[in-house]
């Protein structure tokens, strides 16, 4: 059994998907995810255990040795990745019970869950697998069901939204596997490990640098960097609460993962020094970071709010990434998780305040600090999380990379991070002025209880994001060994 | 060099390029489409060329000249590559279940907008936000300082 | 379309022969150009052109919507469930050396079982998409 973790982890919310499907009961098939969620966390946890010491769990599927047949490759870098999957994963399904009862029609619950699982099955494993054709083939059915997941918001927004998201995620993954179909004409094989070592060897670069290229497009168009962005806001404002705190804490997360694997596994340092990729990135990551937070600033729904903060967080961790010295990996990987962590915790809380308020426009939300105070705080403990304040996790990650910044030698990056900082809190400051600052119309109370399950993923993701902040022996501990196996993969 | 090896080659001489030139011509044909065109199915239709031009990528180099098919015979020495003609299938499948999803999307915004075209559902979408913001600063007069989404 | 005499005789004539020809190329996939997708595309064709000639709700009576969707899971779990079965009988998943004692006869059985997976699931979503379709069409009207 133990043996098999690696594929049980793809394959068992894969079988989960038509057994939601034939099962149709919707307590039935609620409990069917609970324990397949369940399952996926202790089996990522057990593979995470397992590599912690730098070794890789390597699984050939159908028994054919690596290099001819698929290869499931698990090290420290995918098994973190793979934790964060399913534990947002968990608490999604835990959160869900209640969330989608009000914002669906109860006959397609059971749809929502194969789509669900179907969801979680493909971005175990873009994160499980070693072949490059794999990554597009999971990377497709994670997105296909996010499109169906998204599509099912309740406004009819939602449904371009989701359309906008098909186009850009498609020609997203078409470009990846342009760069994959190079690479497998220059070296003759899928297998990453197996590239790696024929990479170093071809002499004739120029393909490689365009594979590179063509992958570099379609991985930013998927982890939504700056000017490739367009499809985020609308997709994580209009979609279920359910499925914007899912797609807020794993999409772009795993699209990130796929980035550092292509880059560091795959072309190691040469992919900085041939093309211009380290300034340019460095450049996206600067526009992102100051643009969405201002764009945020001046929104109205705070779901899209946090939606255009998900975009500047993600311009801190390929930040990270460009600046491209260990301590600025070791802050993109640790960002990763901590910024999954805290927007997952932003739209459990946001989905908590639609479900008890009806809606999460600002107007609407006036003097929320007093008619929901657990839920304004928790949201306020989250956004000094992106802000980057002490004692919360996103301070950790901004740490690592100011640090990077100035070992690096530049002193005008550091500046331009802690001023973006400053623009976060501006958007910050916009939630707490509308909650506490405000006094609530009059009239203004709960139209619903709020049920355990609502409250509690909630909680234990605010926790988490307080708890990181403070104890950093996983993350770091995590994080280092991961950067410690990508830079020095063979 | 004897015959064999000569025969392992794949044509690369000026018209062996044909096939390269026709992928980079559909691709950004395709391209242009989806960027160009408001027409929500004429996106689709774009996009669907778009991914066609991948599949000659693929399968271009993977035909050898004088290879026949991917099955073992002992009269046969050259076989053309199996492998790109499987992950063709599989990329075909994809762009199937793609068009498929963006089709089913397409009829259910025609049928809340009544519009396929992009421009009537961004104003569609714009008049019913500058209505909410009007809605509420009607009864919230303070509110209208903040800029609007 | 109904009324046209022709139009139904033709299709009387040739469903069943394109419903045969779905598992002809089914069965050949491992010699010639076929396998589960071509033939569950084509098999559905077949079921399509039945609803063209004669009315959505008779295809709908030929094969009701329920069915569709179980055909759909059915064929995922049975992919998945060749690969299971090859990790129970001591392989990894999709080991189609461990299905029987000759290890090529193996391979054969696998991929036999697996394409029979995918037709199933191909033609359940094919109809199920026509059903859905087609079904939004005469809602509009």
């Amino acid at each position: 059994m133990m043996h098999h973790l690696p594929v049980l982890q793809v394959v068992v919310p894969l079988i989960a998907a038509p057994l939601a499907l034939l099962l149709r009961q919707r307590r039935l098939v609620y409990a069917l995810m609970l324990l397949v969620s369940g399952a996926c966390l202790g089996i990522s946890l057990a593979l995470w255990s397992a590599v912690q010491d730098g070794s890789v769990i390597s699984y050939a599927i159908g028994s054919w040795p690596p290099p001819w047949g698929i290869e499931y490759r698990i090290d420290a870098l995918n098994a973190f990745v793979m934790v964060l999957v399913s534990a947002t994963a968990l608490l999604t399904v835990i959160f869900s019970l209640h969330s989608i009862e009000i914002e669906l029609p109860g006959h397609m619950h059971y749809l929502f869950y194969t789509m669900f699982a179907l969801c979680l099955s493909g971005l175990l494993g873009i994160a499980a697998t070693g072949d490059a054709f794999n990554i597009f083939v999971f990377l497709e059915v994670s997105s296909l069901s996010t499109y169906v997941l998204i599509a099912m918001g309740q406004q009819r927004k939602a449904l371009f939204a989701a359309y906008r998201y098909l186009i850009m995620g498609t020609i997203g993954a078409t470009l990846i596997v342009i760069g994959i179909g190079m690479l497998y004409l220059l070296t003759g094989t899928l297998n990453l490990h197996d590239m790696a070592t024929r990479l170093d060897t071809t002499q004739n670069t120029r393909p490689a640098l365009m594979a590179l290229a063509f992958i570099s497009v379609g991985v930013f168009l998927k982890l939504a960097l700056f000017p490739l962005h367009q499809w985020l806001p609308n997709a994580y404002a209009y979609a279920p609460s359910t499925v914007s705190v899912f797609l807020a804490a794993t999409a772009t997360k795993v699209a990130i993962y796929v980035l550092l694997r292509f880059y560091f596994t795959l072309f190691g340092q040469d992919s900085f020094t041939e093309l211009p990729l380290r300034p340019l990135i460095i450049l996206l990551a600067l526009s992102g970071m100051f643009i969405a937070s201002i764009i945020a600033i001046y929104q109205q729904d705070l779901k899209r709010l946090f939606a255009f903060s998900s975009v500047a967080q993600v311009g801190y961790i390929l930040l990270g990434i460009g600046i491209g010295n260990a301590s600025g990996l070791l802050s993109a990987v640790l960002h990763l998780f901590n910024h999954g962590i805290a927007k997952g915790a932003v739209f459990l809380l946001l989905g908590i305040v639609a479900y008890a308020m009806g809606s999460t426009q600002l107007s609407h939300l006036k003097g929320l600090g007093k008619t929901m105070p657990w839920a304004s705080a928790g949201i306020v403990i989250a956004g000094l999380s992106l802000i980057g304040v002490p004692g919360t996790n996103g301070f950790i990650s901004k740490w690592y990379l100011l640090l990077a910044a100035m070992e690096d030698g530049q002193w005008w990056l550091a500046f331009l991070i802690v001023s973006s900082s400053l623009l976060a809190i501006a958007y910050v400051w916009r939630f707490i002025e509308i909650a506490y600052l405000q006094a609530p119309d009059t009239g203004t109370h709960l139209i619903r209880r709020l049920p355990l399950t609502l409250v509690l993923p909630a909680a234990v993701m605010v926790l988490a994001t307080l708890y990181f902040g403070i104890d950093t022996r996983f993350t770091v501990g995590a994080a280092t060994t991961a950067v410690g196996v990508m830079l020095g993969a063979p | 060099m004897d015959r064999r090896t000569i025969e392992n080659q794949t044509d690369m001489s000026a018209t062996g390029y044909y096939t390269y030139f026709v992928t980079f011509i559909l691709l950004v044909a395709g391209l242009f489409i989806v960027v160009a065109r408001g027409n929500l199915i004429k996106k689709l239709v774009g996009l669907g060329i778009f991914q066609t031009s991948v599949y000659l990528l693929y399968i271009g180099p993977a035909k050898l000249i004088g290879g026949t098919a991917p099955i073992l015979a002992t009269e046969w020495q050259v076989y053309s590559n199996p492998l790109p003609h499987v992950l063709i299938l599989t990329a075909i499948v994809v762009g199937v279940a793609t068009l498929a999803l963006g089709l089913a999307l397409v009829v259910r915004i025609r049928e809340a907008y009544d519009s396929i075209e992009e421009e009537d559902i961004l104003a569609a979408d714009l008049h019913a936000d500058q209505l909410a913001h009007a809605q509420v600063t009607a009864t919230h007069p303070q509110q209208s300082n903040r800029g609007s989404a | 379309m109904t009324n046209d005499l022709i139009l139904r005789i033709v299709a009387r004539l040739l469903i069943p022969f394109i419903l045969l020809f779905a598992l002809y190329v089914q069965f050949h996939g491992d010699f010639g150009p076929g396998g589960g997708f071509q033939a569950g595309v084509i098999f559905a064709a077949g079921i399509i052109f039945h609803a063209l000639i004669f009315g959505l709700s008779d295809a709908r009576r030929v094969i009701p919507d329920r069915l569709i969707e179980t055909m759909m899971a059915i064929g995922v779990l049975l992919y998945a469930g060749i690969g299971v079965g090859g990790m129970i009988l001591g392989g990894n998943f999709l080991d189609y050396f461990v299905l029987d004692a000759d290890s090529i006869h193996g391979q054969h059985r696998g991929i036999f079982w697996v394409e029979l997976g995918v037709a199933l699931t191909v033609c359940g979503v094919m109809l199920k998409i026509f059903y859905m379709f087609a079904a939004r069409g005469s809602a509009d009207d």
